[in-house]
Protein backbone atom coordinates (compact mmCIF):
# COMPACT_ATOMS: atom_id res chain seq x y z
CA UNK A 1 0.00 0.00 0.00
CA UNK A 2 2.57 2.40 1.21
CA UNK A 3 4.53 1.96 -2.40
CA UNK A 4 1.21 3.12 -4.13
CA UNK A 5 1.28 6.15 -2.30
CA UNK A 6 4.77 7.39 -3.67
CA UNK A 7 5.09 11.43 -3.16
CA UNK A 8 7.47 12.49 -5.90
CA UNK A 9 7.97 15.31 -8.25
CA UNK A 10 6.55 15.36 -11.55
CA UNK A 11 5.86 14.16 -14.46
CA UNK A 12 3.00 12.11 -12.23
CA UNK A 13 1.30 9.91 -15.53
CA UNK A 14 3.37 6.93 -16.71
CA UNK A 15 2.89 5.09 -19.88
CA UNK A 16 4.23 1.94 -20.84
CA UNK A 17 5.44 3.17 -23.96
CA UNK A 18 8.55 2.22 -24.29
CA UNK A 19 11.45 3.12 -27.38
CA UNK A 20 11.67 -0.37 -28.09
CA UNK A 21 7.69 -0.88 -28.40
CA UNK A 22 7.50 2.06 -30.58
CA UNK A 23 10.84 0.95 -32.84
CA UNK A 24 8.89 -3.20 -32.87
CA UNK A 25 5.54 -1.26 -34.07
CA UNK A 26 7.85 0.65 -36.83
CA UNK A 27 9.47 -3.45 -37.62
CA UNK A 28 6.04 -4.75 -38.10
CA UNK A 29 4.96 -2.04 -40.26
CA UNK A 30 8.28 -2.06 -42.52
CA UNK A 31 7.47 -5.88 -42.90
CA UNK A 32 4.69 -6.26 -45.80
CA UNK A 33 7.07 -3.72 -47.92
CA UNK A 34 10.37 -5.79 -46.65
CA UNK A 35 8.28 -8.83 -48.17
CA UNK A 36 7.36 -7.45 -51.26
CA UNK A 37 10.50 -6.38 -52.19
CA UNK A 38 11.99 -10.17 -51.74
CA UNK A 39 9.16 -11.20 -54.52
CA UNK A 40 10.11 -8.53 -56.50
CA UNK A 41 13.96 -8.44 -56.60
CA UNK A 42 14.38 -12.10 -55.18
CA UNK A 43 16.70 -12.99 -52.43
CA UNK A 44 18.91 -10.49 -53.13
CA UNK A 45 17.10 -7.97 -51.57
CA UNK A 46 16.89 -9.76 -48.16
CA UNK A 47 20.35 -10.29 -48.46
CA UNK A 48 21.35 -6.26 -49.02
CA UNK A 49 18.63 -5.71 -46.15
CA UNK A 50 20.06 -8.16 -43.87
CA UNK A 51 23.42 -6.62 -44.37
CA UNK A 52 22.40 -3.13 -43.20
CA UNK A 53 20.61 -4.28 -40.17
CA UNK A 54 23.57 -6.64 -39.24
CA UNK A 55 25.90 -3.83 -40.04
CA UNK A 56 24.01 -1.09 -38.46
CA UNK A 57 23.40 -2.94 -35.33
CA UNK A 58 27.35 -4.56 -34.67
CA UNK A 59 28.10 -0.27 -35.72
CA UNK A 60 25.80 0.93 -33.15
CA UNK A 61 27.17 -1.50 -30.07
CA UNK A 62 30.62 -1.00 -30.98
CA UNK A 63 30.63 2.59 -31.74
CA UNK A 64 28.87 2.90 -27.79
CA UNK A 65 31.54 0.75 -26.82
CA UNK A 66 34.54 2.98 -27.82
CA UNK A 67 32.12 5.96 -26.33
CA UNK A 68 32.39 3.99 -23.08
CA UNK A 69 28.71 5.02 -23.57
CA UNK A 70 25.73 2.13 -22.28
CA UNK A 71 24.94 -0.26 -24.71
CA UNK A 72 21.67 0.98 -26.54
CA UNK A 73 21.24 -1.94 -29.20
CA UNK A 74 17.76 -3.23 -27.06
CA UNK A 75 15.84 -0.26 -28.28
CA UNK A 76 15.82 -1.19 -31.76
CA UNK A 77 16.36 1.84 -33.37
CA UNK A 78 19.59 0.86 -34.79
CA UNK A 79 17.50 -2.34 -36.72
CA UNK A 80 14.88 0.28 -38.14
CA UNK A 81 17.69 2.29 -39.39
CA UNK A 82 19.13 -0.35 -41.30
CA UNK A 83 15.77 -1.79 -42.53
CA UNK A 84 14.91 1.72 -44.19
CA UNK A 85 18.41 2.21 -45.45
CA UNK A 86 18.00 -0.86 -46.80
CA UNK A 87 14.58 0.26 -48.28
CA UNK A 88 16.52 3.22 -49.98
CA UNK A 89 18.67 1.22 -51.95
CA UNK A 90 19.10 -0.59 -55.52
CA UNK A 91 18.69 -4.15 -55.47
CA UNK A 92 21.96 -4.64 -56.91
CA UNK A 93 24.21 -2.28 -54.70
CA UNK A 94 27.21 -3.82 -53.87
CA UNK A 95 27.12 -4.94 -50.33
CA UNK A 96 30.68 -3.20 -49.09
CA UNK A 97 28.67 0.03 -50.35
CA UNK A 98 25.84 -0.55 -48.21
CA UNK A 99 28.10 -1.69 -45.39
CA UNK A 100 29.85 2.06 -45.53
CA UNK A 101 26.04 3.13 -45.89
CA UNK A 102 25.16 1.50 -42.37
CA UNK A 103 28.18 2.81 -40.94
CA UNK A 104 27.89 6.18 -41.48
CA UNK A 105 24.26 6.47 -40.69
CA UNK A 106 25.14 5.02 -37.68
CA UNK A 107 28.49 6.19 -36.30
CA UNK A 108 28.72 9.74 -37.81
CA UNK A 109 25.29 10.59 -37.64
CA UNK A 110 23.21 8.94 -34.95
CA UNK A 111 26.18 8.45 -32.19
CA UNK A 112 28.83 11.36 -32.82
CA UNK A 113 25.79 13.24 -31.92
CA UNK A 114 24.78 11.83 -28.93
CA UNK A 115 22.92 8.70 -29.86
CA UNK A 116 18.93 7.98 -30.19
CA UNK A 117 16.78 10.69 -30.03
CA UNK A 118 20.09 13.37 -29.87
CA UNK A 119 20.28 12.90 -34.23
CA UNK A 120 19.81 16.49 -36.23
CA UNK A 121 18.78 14.33 -39.46
CA UNK A 122 17.49 11.16 -40.25
CA UNK A 123 20.60 9.05 -40.04
CA UNK A 124 19.03 6.49 -43.28
CA UNK A 125 18.25 8.99 -45.11
CA UNK A 126 21.43 10.81 -44.79
CA UNK A 127 23.64 8.01 -45.28
CA UNK A 128 21.41 7.47 -48.39
CA UNK A 129 22.75 10.85 -50.09
CA UNK A 130 26.53 9.87 -49.06
CA UNK A 131 25.97 7.07 -51.00
CA UNK A 132 23.87 8.87 -53.69
CA UNK A 133 26.81 11.61 -54.40
CA UNK A 134 29.76 9.01 -53.60
CA UNK A 135 28.62 6.06 -55.86
CA UNK A 136 26.69 7.61 -58.37
CA UNK A 137 26.35 4.84 -60.81
CA UNK A 138 25.98 1.69 -58.50
CA UNK A 139 22.94 3.82 -56.68
CA UNK A 140 21.28 4.57 -59.86
CA UNK A 141 21.38 0.81 -61.32
CA UNK A 142 17.64 0.33 -61.23
CA UNK A 143 16.59 -3.16 -62.38
CA UNK A 144 13.07 -4.20 -63.43
CA UNK A 145 11.04 -6.51 -60.98
CA UNK A 146 11.69 -10.45 -61.80
CA UNK A 147 15.19 -10.17 -63.28
CA UNK A 148 18.28 -11.78 -62.09
CA UNK A 149 19.74 -9.28 -59.47
CA UNK A 150 22.89 -11.61 -58.90
CA UNK A 151 23.77 -11.47 -62.68
CA UNK A 152 26.86 -8.72 -63.02
CA UNK A 153 25.29 -7.62 -66.23
CA UNK A 154 21.38 -7.10 -65.03
CA UNK A 155 19.32 -5.41 -67.50
CA UNK A 156 18.45 -2.01 -65.95
CA UNK A 157 15.43 0.29 -66.61
CA UNK A 158 14.36 3.43 -66.49
CA UNK A 159 12.41 4.27 -62.68
CA UNK A 160 9.17 6.01 -63.26
CA UNK A 161 10.30 8.98 -61.63
CA UNK A 162 13.25 9.44 -64.57
CA UNK A 163 10.22 9.07 -67.38
CA UNK A 164 8.04 11.19 -65.55
CA UNK A 165 11.20 14.04 -65.01
CA UNK A 166 11.81 13.34 -68.80
CA UNK A 167 8.32 15.47 -69.74
CA UNK A 168 8.53 17.70 -66.87
CA UNK A 169 4.65 17.86 -66.08
CA UNK A 170 3.72 17.76 -69.47
CA UNK A 171 2.09 15.60 -71.51
CA UNK A 172 1.93 11.70 -70.43
CA UNK A 173 2.00 10.11 -73.81
CA UNK A 174 5.05 11.82 -74.47
CA UNK A 175 6.47 10.18 -71.27
CA UNK A 176 8.20 6.52 -72.40
CA UNK A 177 8.75 3.24 -70.26
CA UNK A 178 5.88 4.45 -67.74
CA UNK A 179 3.94 1.36 -66.43
CA UNK A 180 0.85 1.20 -65.94
CA UNK A 181 -1.42 2.87 -62.71
CA UNK A 182 -1.84 -0.53 -61.37
CA UNK A 183 1.79 -1.37 -61.36
CA UNK A 184 2.44 1.67 -59.87
CA UNK A 185 0.34 0.50 -56.69
CA UNK A 186 1.45 -2.45 -56.89
CA UNK A 187 5.39 -2.31 -57.56
CA UNK A 188 5.95 -3.63 -60.56
CA UNK A 189 8.43 -1.33 -61.27
CA UNK A 190 12.33 -0.33 -61.06
CA UNK A 191 13.20 1.73 -58.27
CA UNK A 192 14.56 1.50 -54.94
CA UNK A 193 13.62 -2.07 -52.88
CA UNK A 194 11.89 -0.82 -50.71
CA UNK A 195 9.99 2.10 -51.88
CA UNK A 196 8.33 0.21 -55.11
CA UNK A 197 5.55 -1.68 -53.36
CA UNK A 198 3.00 1.74 -52.43
CA UNK A 199 0.28 -0.73 -51.40
CA UNK A 200 2.61 -2.31 -48.70
CA UNK A 201 3.70 0.72 -46.87
CA UNK A 202 0.44 2.19 -47.32
CA UNK A 203 -0.50 -0.66 -45.24
CA UNK A 204 2.66 -0.19 -43.15
CA UNK A 205 1.56 3.46 -42.72
CA UNK A 206 -1.95 2.76 -41.74
CA UNK A 207 -1.04 0.48 -38.72
CA UNK A 208 1.37 3.14 -37.61
CA UNK A 209 -1.42 5.55 -37.43
CA UNK A 210 -3.58 2.85 -35.92
CA UNK A 211 -1.00 2.30 -33.44
CA UNK A 212 -0.56 5.92 -32.51
CA UNK A 213 3.15 6.11 -33.06
CA UNK A 214 3.20 8.64 -35.76
CA UNK A 215 0.95 11.52 -36.26
CA UNK A 216 -1.18 12.27 -39.18
CA UNK A 217 -0.39 15.46 -39.83
CA UNK A 218 3.31 15.07 -41.35
CA UNK A 219 2.36 12.68 -43.86
CA UNK A 220 -1.06 13.75 -44.84
CA UNK A 221 0.08 17.20 -45.08
CA UNK A 222 3.47 15.91 -46.86
CA UNK A 223 1.63 14.02 -49.35
CA UNK A 224 -1.24 16.53 -49.88
CA UNK A 225 1.28 19.34 -50.44
CA UNK A 226 2.72 17.40 -53.44
CA UNK A 227 -0.90 16.42 -54.66
CA UNK A 228 -2.12 20.06 -54.86
CA UNK A 229 1.73 21.00 -56.39
CA UNK A 230 1.46 18.51 -58.90
CA UNK A 231 -2.15 19.36 -59.72
CA UNK A 232 -1.11 22.61 -60.79
CA UNK A 233 2.27 21.78 -62.74
CA UNK A 234 0.17 18.93 -64.57
CA UNK A 235 -2.60 21.36 -65.67
CA UNK A 236 -5.60 19.19 -63.92
CA UNK A 237 -4.54 15.81 -65.07
CA UNK A 238 -5.28 13.85 -62.36
CA UNK A 239 -3.45 10.60 -63.52
CA UNK A 240 -0.02 12.48 -63.62
CA UNK A 241 -1.19 13.68 -60.04
CA UNK A 242 -1.19 9.65 -59.44
CA UNK A 243 1.71 8.59 -60.88
CA UNK A 244 3.88 11.45 -58.58
CA UNK A 245 2.21 10.62 -55.73
CA UNK A 246 2.92 6.51 -56.08
CA UNK A 247 6.20 7.13 -58.10
CA UNK A 248 9.28 7.47 -56.08
CA UNK A 249 9.93 7.34 -52.26
CA UNK A 250 7.18 9.61 -51.43
CA UNK A 251 5.15 6.82 -49.55
CA UNK A 252 8.41 5.68 -47.60
CA UNK A 253 9.56 8.65 -46.70
CA UNK A 254 6.18 10.47 -45.74
CA UNK A 255 5.39 7.52 -43.46
CA UNK A 256 8.11 6.43 -42.32
CA UNK A 257 11.04 9.03 -42.86
CA UNK A 258 9.69 12.63 -42.07
CA UNK A 259 7.93 11.14 -39.12
CA UNK A 260 11.31 10.17 -37.32
CA UNK A 261 10.54 11.78 -33.99
CA UNK A 262 13.84 13.08 -33.01
CA UNK A 263 14.26 15.06 -36.61
CA UNK A 264 10.00 16.36 -36.98
CA UNK A 265 8.85 19.46 -34.87
CA UNK A 266 6.49 18.18 -31.75
CA UNK A 267 3.90 20.48 -32.44
CA UNK A 268 0.96 20.18 -34.56
CA UNK A 269 1.57 23.63 -35.83
CA UNK A 270 4.99 22.79 -36.52
CA UNK A 271 4.25 19.77 -38.00
CA UNK A 272 2.07 20.99 -40.23
CA UNK A 273 4.90 23.48 -41.02
CA UNK A 274 7.30 20.67 -41.81
CA UNK A 275 5.26 18.73 -44.43
CA UNK A 276 3.80 21.50 -46.25
CA UNK A 277 7.88 22.29 -46.68
CA UNK A 278 8.54 19.02 -47.48
CA UNK A 279 5.99 18.81 -49.80
CA UNK A 280 7.08 21.84 -51.66
CA UNK A 281 10.78 20.75 -51.88
CA UNK A 282 10.21 17.82 -53.50
CA UNK A 283 7.63 18.75 -55.73
CA UNK A 284 9.90 21.89 -56.84
CA UNK A 285 12.87 19.47 -57.53
CA UNK A 286 10.98 16.85 -59.22
CA UNK A 287 9.29 19.28 -61.42
CA UNK A 288 12.31 22.15 -61.89
CA UNK A 289 15.38 20.19 -60.87
CA UNK A 290 17.91 18.12 -62.61
CA UNK A 291 17.30 15.36 -60.28
CA UNK A 292 14.47 13.28 -60.91
CA UNK A 293 13.48 12.35 -56.98
CA UNK A 294 13.11 15.38 -54.28
CA UNK A 295 12.10 13.14 -51.46
CA UNK A 296 15.33 13.09 -49.35
CA UNK A 297 16.66 16.14 -49.95
CA UNK A 298 13.63 17.81 -48.90
CA UNK A 299 13.48 15.87 -45.77
CA UNK A 300 16.87 16.51 -44.57
CA UNK A 301 16.68 20.27 -45.58
CA UNK A 302 13.28 20.36 -43.19
CA UNK A 303 15.56 18.18 -40.41
CA UNK A 304 17.70 20.97 -40.40
CA UNK A 305 15.00 23.62 -39.95
CA UNK A 306 13.39 21.77 -37.47
CA UNK A 307 14.85 23.54 -34.52
CA UNK A 308 13.79 27.07 -36.26
CA UNK A 309 10.07 25.68 -36.97
CA UNK A 310 10.27 24.44 -32.91
CA UNK A 311 11.05 27.81 -31.80
CA UNK A 312 8.57 29.80 -34.21
CA UNK A 313 5.93 27.82 -33.01
CA UNK A 314 6.35 27.06 -29.12
CA UNK A 315 3.16 27.22 -27.79
CA UNK A 316 1.94 29.68 -24.80
CA UNK A 317 1.66 28.32 -21.77
CA UNK A 318 -2.12 28.36 -20.07
CA UNK A 319 -2.58 31.19 -18.10
CA UNK A 320 0.21 33.72 -19.46
CA UNK A 321 -0.18 36.62 -21.28
CA UNK A 322 2.06 37.54 -24.18
CA UNK A 323 4.89 39.54 -23.51
CA UNK A 324 4.82 42.87 -25.38
CA UNK A 325 7.02 43.65 -28.20
CA UNK A 326 7.81 47.28 -26.02
CA UNK A 327 8.63 45.36 -22.72
CA UNK A 328 10.94 42.97 -24.53
CA UNK A 329 12.90 45.73 -25.99
CA UNK A 330 13.43 47.03 -22.77
CA UNK B 1 69.12 29.29 -21.04
CA UNK B 2 65.15 30.39 -20.09
CA UNK B 3 64.87 32.05 -23.31
CA UNK B 4 65.99 29.13 -25.39
CA UNK B 5 63.32 26.83 -23.77
CA UNK B 6 60.86 29.50 -24.23
CA UNK B 7 61.71 29.98 -28.06
CA UNK B 8 61.27 26.26 -28.64
CA UNK B 9 58.09 26.47 -27.40
CA UNK B 10 56.87 29.03 -28.89
CA UNK B 11 57.85 26.69 -32.22
CA UNK B 12 56.08 23.52 -31.19
CA UNK B 13 52.52 25.41 -29.71
CA UNK B 14 51.49 25.67 -33.15
CA UNK B 15 51.91 22.02 -33.83
CA UNK B 16 49.11 20.56 -32.35
CA UNK B 17 48.30 22.53 -28.55
CA UNK B 18 47.54 25.27 -30.39
CA UNK B 19 47.26 24.59 -34.30
CA UNK B 20 45.73 26.86 -36.08
CA UNK B 21 43.39 24.54 -37.74
CA UNK B 22 42.45 22.38 -35.43
CA UNK B 23 42.53 24.32 -32.17
CA UNK B 24 42.08 28.00 -33.23
CA UNK B 25 39.73 27.11 -36.00
CA UNK B 26 41.43 29.90 -38.15
CA UNK B 27 42.12 29.82 -41.82
CA UNK B 28 38.75 27.40 -42.20
CA UNK B 29 38.08 28.96 -45.66
CA UNK B 30 41.36 27.51 -47.92
CA UNK B 31 41.27 24.43 -45.54
CA UNK B 32 38.08 23.61 -46.87
CA UNK B 33 38.69 24.58 -49.83
CA UNK B 34 42.30 23.84 -50.76
CA UNK B 35 42.24 19.98 -49.31
CA UNK B 36 40.84 17.91 -52.48
CA UNK B 37 44.15 17.18 -53.19
CA UNK B 38 47.32 16.77 -50.96
CA UNK B 39 49.42 18.56 -53.91
CA UNK B 40 47.55 21.57 -53.68
CA UNK B 41 47.57 21.43 -49.95
CA UNK B 42 51.12 21.49 -49.32
CA UNK B 43 51.55 24.33 -51.82
CA UNK B 44 48.81 26.31 -49.84
CA UNK B 45 50.69 25.53 -46.47
CA UNK B 46 53.90 26.99 -47.49
CA UNK B 47 52.45 29.73 -49.49
CA UNK B 48 50.77 31.40 -46.64
CA UNK B 49 53.64 30.10 -44.16
CA UNK B 50 56.30 32.07 -46.34
CA UNK B 51 53.70 34.68 -46.02
CA UNK B 52 52.97 34.60 -41.84
CA UNK B 53 56.49 33.98 -40.66
CA UNK B 54 57.45 37.57 -43.06
CA UNK B 55 54.38 39.31 -42.22
CA UNK B 56 55.41 38.73 -38.46
CA UNK B 57 58.85 39.45 -38.70
CA UNK B 58 57.79 42.78 -40.32
CA UNK B 59 54.77 43.68 -38.50
CA UNK B 60 56.68 42.75 -34.93
CA UNK B 61 59.54 45.02 -36.05
CA UNK B 62 56.80 48.26 -36.81
CA UNK B 63 55.15 47.42 -33.52
CA UNK B 64 55.79 50.81 -31.86
CA UNK B 65 55.66 52.36 -34.77
CA UNK B 66 52.05 51.13 -36.29
CA UNK B 67 49.39 53.61 -34.38
CA UNK B 68 47.03 51.90 -32.29
CA UNK B 69 43.76 53.28 -33.97
CA UNK B 70 45.01 52.22 -37.60
CA UNK B 71 46.91 49.09 -37.13
CA UNK B 72 44.52 46.58 -38.90
CA UNK B 73 44.66 48.60 -42.48
CA UNK B 74 48.61 48.66 -41.52
CA UNK B 75 48.69 45.03 -41.20
CA UNK B 76 46.58 44.11 -44.64
CA UNK B 77 49.51 46.26 -46.24
CA UNK B 78 51.91 45.17 -45.19
CA UNK B 79 50.49 41.36 -45.49
CA UNK B 80 49.20 42.19 -48.96
CA UNK B 81 52.17 43.08 -50.01
CA UNK B 82 53.96 39.53 -49.04
CA UNK B 83 51.13 38.22 -50.50
CA UNK B 84 51.47 39.76 -53.83
CA UNK B 85 55.33 38.93 -54.18
CA UNK B 86 54.51 35.02 -53.51
CA UNK B 87 51.93 35.08 -55.84
CA UNK B 88 53.96 36.76 -58.28
CA UNK B 89 56.96 34.29 -57.39
CA UNK B 90 54.28 30.99 -57.66
CA UNK B 91 52.98 32.15 -61.28
CA UNK B 92 56.32 32.18 -62.40
CA UNK B 93 58.03 29.41 -61.24
CA UNK B 94 55.03 26.81 -60.46
CA UNK B 95 52.49 27.98 -63.02
CA UNK B 96 50.31 24.80 -61.99
CA UNK B 97 49.97 25.49 -58.69
CA UNK B 98 48.59 29.14 -59.05
CA UNK B 99 46.23 27.26 -61.49
CA UNK B 100 45.25 24.95 -58.59
CA UNK B 101 44.72 27.16 -56.08
CA UNK B 102 43.37 29.83 -57.88
CA UNK B 103 41.51 32.51 -55.99
CA UNK B 104 42.52 31.15 -52.69
CA UNK B 105 46.30 31.96 -53.38
CA UNK B 106 45.90 35.88 -53.26
CA UNK B 107 42.98 35.06 -50.77
CA UNK B 108 46.04 34.78 -48.39
CA UNK B 109 45.94 38.63 -47.49
CA UNK B 110 42.52 37.70 -45.74
CA UNK B 111 43.35 34.48 -44.11
CA UNK B 112 42.12 34.78 -40.20
CA UNK B 113 45.78 32.85 -39.44
CA UNK B 114 48.02 35.39 -40.28
CA UNK B 115 45.73 38.18 -39.38
CA UNK B 116 45.17 36.62 -36.30
CA UNK B 117 48.54 36.19 -35.33
CA UNK B 118 49.91 39.53 -36.26
CA UNK B 119 47.20 41.09 -34.20
CA UNK B 120 47.64 38.33 -31.06
CA UNK B 121 50.69 37.51 -31.16
CA UNK B 122 53.60 39.78 -33.63
CA UNK B 123 52.61 42.94 -32.21
CA UNK B 124 52.94 42.27 -28.32
CA UNK B 125 56.32 40.28 -29.18
CA UNK B 126 60.03 40.69 -30.14
CA UNK B 127 61.16 40.26 -33.89
CA UNK B 128 62.80 36.66 -33.33
CA UNK B 129 59.92 35.33 -30.93
CA UNK B 130 57.68 36.46 -33.83
CA UNK B 131 59.54 34.65 -36.38
CA UNK B 132 59.27 31.86 -34.62
CA UNK B 133 55.69 31.45 -34.13
CA UNK B 134 55.25 32.60 -37.81
CA UNK B 135 57.50 28.51 -38.26
CA UNK B 136 55.27 27.16 -35.56
CA UNK B 137 51.67 28.12 -36.52
CA UNK B 138 52.80 27.91 -40.52
CA UNK B 139 53.98 24.05 -39.76
CA UNK B 140 51.21 23.78 -38.05
CA UNK B 141 48.55 24.71 -40.66
CA UNK B 142 50.65 22.51 -43.17
CA UNK B 143 50.81 19.88 -41.07
CA UNK B 144 46.58 19.91 -40.77
CA UNK B 145 46.28 20.40 -44.57
CA UNK B 146 48.31 17.47 -45.39
CA UNK B 147 46.89 15.50 -42.85
CA UNK B 148 42.90 16.53 -44.01
CA UNK B 149 44.19 16.40 -47.67
CA UNK B 150 45.58 12.80 -47.29
CA UNK B 151 41.96 11.42 -45.97
CA UNK B 152 40.18 13.37 -48.69
CA UNK B 153 42.68 12.48 -51.98
CA UNK B 154 42.92 8.52 -51.08
CA UNK B 155 38.84 8.08 -50.16
CA UNK B 156 37.58 10.95 -52.67
CA UNK B 157 39.61 9.69 -55.80
CA UNK B 158 41.86 6.79 -55.06
CA UNK B 159 45.25 8.82 -55.36
CA UNK B 160 48.05 10.17 -53.22
CA UNK B 161 49.83 13.13 -54.30
CA UNK B 162 48.70 13.58 -57.59
CA UNK B 163 50.28 16.36 -58.98
CA UNK B 164 53.12 16.61 -56.91
CA UNK B 165 55.75 16.82 -59.79
CA UNK B 166 54.81 20.15 -60.51
CA UNK B 167 55.60 21.33 -56.77
CA UNK B 168 58.64 19.66 -57.10
CA UNK B 169 59.86 20.77 -60.85
CA UNK B 170 61.22 23.99 -58.98
CA UNK B 171 64.00 21.74 -57.32
CA UNK B 172 64.92 20.47 -60.72
CA UNK B 173 63.58 17.53 -62.88
CA UNK B 174 61.72 14.81 -60.72
CA UNK B 175 59.63 11.99 -62.23
CA UNK B 176 57.70 11.03 -59.09
CA UNK B 177 54.13 12.37 -59.47
CA UNK B 178 52.16 10.55 -56.62
CA UNK B 179 50.76 6.98 -57.10
CA UNK B 180 47.08 6.00 -57.28
CA UNK B 181 45.56 3.31 -54.50
CA UNK B 182 44.43 -0.02 -55.70
CA UNK B 183 41.05 -0.63 -54.44
CA UNK B 184 40.17 3.35 -54.10
CA UNK B 185 41.22 3.97 -57.58
CA UNK B 186 38.01 1.96 -58.69
CA UNK B 187 35.79 2.43 -56.50
CA UNK B 188 36.33 6.16 -55.28
CA UNK B 189 33.99 7.74 -52.48
CA UNK B 190 33.21 10.83 -54.17
CA UNK B 191 31.74 12.56 -51.36
CA UNK B 192 35.06 13.01 -49.85
CA UNK B 193 36.19 15.43 -52.75
CA UNK B 194 33.08 16.91 -52.24
CA UNK B 195 32.13 20.19 -49.75
CA UNK B 196 29.89 18.00 -47.26
CA UNK B 197 33.16 15.45 -47.00
CA UNK B 198 35.52 18.57 -46.38
CA UNK B 199 33.21 19.34 -43.70
CA UNK B 200 32.63 16.05 -41.96
CA UNK B 201 36.43 15.45 -42.16
CA UNK B 202 37.33 18.56 -40.51
CA UNK B 203 34.69 18.29 -37.87
CA UNK B 204 36.17 14.73 -37.27
CA UNK B 205 39.56 15.59 -37.03
CA UNK B 206 38.87 18.59 -34.52
CA UNK B 207 37.35 16.51 -32.78
CA UNK B 208 40.08 14.12 -32.34
CA UNK B 209 42.08 16.85 -31.66
CA UNK B 210 40.20 18.47 -28.84
CA UNK B 211 40.26 14.77 -27.18
CA UNK B 212 43.75 15.04 -27.86
CA UNK B 213 44.23 18.21 -26.15
CA UNK B 214 41.93 17.34 -23.36
CA UNK B 215 43.79 13.85 -22.22
CA UNK B 216 46.76 16.32 -21.69
CA UNK B 217 44.53 18.74 -19.61
CA UNK B 218 44.06 21.55 -22.13
CA UNK B 219 40.37 23.30 -22.84
CA UNK B 220 38.57 21.94 -25.50
CA UNK B 221 38.71 23.76 -28.82
CA UNK B 222 34.88 25.17 -29.37
CA UNK B 223 32.76 27.89 -30.95
CA UNK B 224 31.97 30.15 -27.83
CA UNK B 225 31.88 33.35 -29.17
CA UNK B 226 33.89 36.35 -28.26
CA UNK B 227 35.60 34.46 -25.70
CA UNK B 228 37.64 32.11 -28.19
CA UNK B 229 38.48 34.93 -30.68
CA UNK B 230 41.93 35.57 -31.76
CA UNK B 231 40.76 39.30 -31.37
CA UNK B 232 38.40 39.40 -27.95
CA UNK B 233 41.16 41.37 -25.58
CA UNK B 234 41.27 44.46 -28.56
CA UNK B 235 37.43 44.22 -29.95
CA UNK B 236 35.67 46.95 -29.69
CA UNK B 237 31.98 44.89 -28.51
CA UNK B 238 34.18 42.98 -25.88
CA UNK B 239 34.81 46.12 -24.47
CA UNK B 240 31.70 47.77 -24.54
CA UNK B 241 30.45 44.66 -22.86
CA UNK B 242 33.69 44.43 -20.14
CA UNK B 243 32.87 48.17 -19.59
CA UNK B 244 28.69 47.55 -19.07
CA UNK B 245 29.76 44.60 -16.63
CA UNK B 246 32.68 47.09 -14.60
CA UNK B 247 29.35 49.57 -14.36
CA UNK B 248 26.82 47.17 -13.10
CA UNK B 249 28.96 45.91 -10.25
Amino acid sequence: MAKRLTVSASPHVRSKETATGIMLDVIIALLPALVMSVVYFGLRALVLTMTCVVTSVAAEFLSRKAMKRSNTIGDLSAVVTGIILAFNLPATLPLWMAVIGSIFAIVVVKQMFGGIGQNFVNPAMTARIVLMVSFPTAMAQWVAPFTDTWAADAVTTATPMASLAAVRGGDLAMATGLPSLADMFLGNHGGSMGEVCSVALICGGVYLLLRRVISPIIPFTFIGTVAVFMLLAGKGNLEFVAYELLGGGLMLGAFFMATDYSTSPLNKKGKLIFGIGCGLITSVIRIFGSLPEGVSFSIILMNILVPHIENMTTPKPFGTVKEKKEEAKA
Amino acid sequence: MAEKKNLVKELTKGFVAENPVLRLVLGTCPTLAVTTSVSSAIGMGLAAMIVLVCSNVVISALRKVIPDKVRIPAYIVIIASFVTIVQMVVKAFVPALDAALGVYLPLIVVNCIILGRAEAYASKNPVLASAIDGVGMGIGFTAALFLMATIREVFGAGTFMVGIKDLLSVFGDVSFNGFSVPFLNENPMLVFILPPGGFFVYGILMACANKLAESKGKPRAELRGCEACPMAQTCSLNKKEKEEVAANG
